[in-house]
């Protein structure tokens, strides 16, 4: 173990402590060549410190706090939903559940990164002021806002990723989350009766229609 | 596991050698005169990158347009619709990089489907989800191999279809499952992201000509 203890002691001390989860795993992951990134919070904040050391561009900030606020947003509605009684069909809370797990380890991931310029979690509204006031007691409406949250999480990174263009494993990590919310997108529309895309080609959103859509939930 | 295959649709993407052209899903090209006995080498860069794509949608879309021509018995009632999309997706996606690639492109690709059995409901999903799980690992490894921002947000404009598609074979396979998005597969929230010789040598056994990829890590 010579070896990892070599690899964290590259690490700021508290570096280590925020990644510490999990960190064998990847640690096993990383060192196998085929897989790039396996998983964990070590991977991303592996990555950044490998290409920038400790000061991130600001571009990369801000990529990654846009997508920590929806990963924010995705984490409390599932949280919320998960934790409604009779909400969710019990033939579909191993569906919701794992999605929720999903979002909040992408939370993890990315406040891992960002350290000191994580965003605050976000004062959200799943009712959008009245419009949806039954999404925690209404199957049929939280799974609406579900698929809109998945697709538009989707359409979110894939619209970022050209930012990250250079970024290296950065925009490998953001790309690994992307196909992780695409999945979710399928099956929750599949849930409700749905093919799971819409075309052959997805279609990417700027931060600008993502904010706007988004803007409604954010209380 | 059936061993048997038509030798007729086995050569739906041969590649011609010795004559004047190819047929491909009804299309007849010309072949330059390359022999498949050479292989195909995807090349460098960008181009190489997406000819790594492009030799992954030929893959794909072979497997799904003789899973549709050959239905199997055993066929639920979303089965034909998905499979059926799922081709028409594969065969824009092939497409769209053959255009992209234009005269750069490698040539069409024999491909050894002589494992599946396509008249089992279970070989055929099976080898589904391995070529769908398979291609979002590819691009998803693919992204930082590339200069041009142009090909990036074509590269994920594709990959994150094959990740649909990949949760509705899940699906198929087990309905409702933690499996349908991504169980299995998908760690600590990530999706695997693969090298092109990873990913090269988990598809060689369902490639005939010999692909190499020289100058991609």
């Amino acid at each position: 173990m010579t070896e990892q203890n070599t690899i964290f002691e590259s690490f700021e001390p508290d570096l280590v402590d925020r990644i510490a989860v999990g960190r064998r795993e990847a640690i096993t992951k990383y060192a196998k060549s085929a897989v790039l990134w396996g998983s964990a919070p070590l991977t991303l904040a592996l990555a950044s410190t490998e290409a920038f050391g400790q000061d991130l561009p600001a571009t990369v900030v801000d990529v990654l706090n846009f997508a920590l606020t929806l990963e924010y947003l995705e984490a409390a509605f599932y949280e919320q939903g998960l934790s409604s009684r009779r909400l969710i069909p019990s033939e579909s809370r191993d569906v919701f559940r794992t999605i929720g797990r999903h979002e909040n380890e992408h939370v993890a991931l990315l406040k891992s990164v960002l350290g000191g310029s994580a965003v605050a979690q976000p004062a959200v509204d799943f009712t959008a002021g009245g419009k949806y006031a039954d999404v925690f007691e209404n199957f049929a409406t939280f799974r609406l806002l579900s698929e809109t949250f998945e697709d538009l999480g989707v359409a979110a990174y894939k619209g970022q990723a050209g930012r990250l263009l250079g970024t290296g494993k950065i925009l490998t990590v953001a790309l690994q989350i992307h196909s992780v919310e695409a999945r979710h997108a399928s099956e929750v529309r599949r849930i409700g009766g749905k093919l799971g895309w819409d075309s052959a080609f997805d279609k990417p959103k700027t931060k600008a229609q993502v904010l706007a859509a988004a803007q409604p939930f954010l209380a | 596991m059936d061993m048997k295959h038509s030798p007729t649709r086995r050569t739906l993407l041969k590649w011609g050698v010795g004559t004047t052209g190819v047929a491909v899903a009804g299309a007849f090209l010309p072949n330059f005169g390359i022999s498949a006995a050479l292989g195909a080498d995807l090349g460098s860069g960008d181009i190489g990158v997406l000819n790594y794509a492009y030799a992954l949608e030929q893959l794909e879309a072979a497997f799904y347009t003789q899973v549709v021509a050959n239905p199997f018995s055993d066929m639920r009632p979303n089965d034909m619709t998905i499979l059926t999309q799922l081709r028409d997706h594969e065969v824009a996606h092939r497409e769209f990089l053959r255009d992209a690639l234009g005269n750069r492109r490698i040539p069409d690709l024999e491909v050894d489907f002589g494992g599946i059995n396509f008249r089992s409901r279970r070989s055929v999903l099976n080898t589904a989800r391995t070529f769908e799980d398979l291609g979002v690992s590819a691009y998803n490894g693919a992204g930082q191999l590339l200069k041009n921002v142009d090909y990036l947000a074509a590269a994920g404009s594709i990959v994150s279809v094959e990740a649909r598609h990949a949760s509705a074979i899940r699906d198929l396979i087990r309905p409702l499952s933690a499996s349908a998005v991504g169980q299995g597969v998908v760690s600590n929230g990530l999706d695997p992201a693969l090298l092109p010789s990873s990913v090269l040598k988990q598809a060689g056994p369902f490639i005939k000509t010999e692909v190499s990829a020289q100058a991609l890590p």
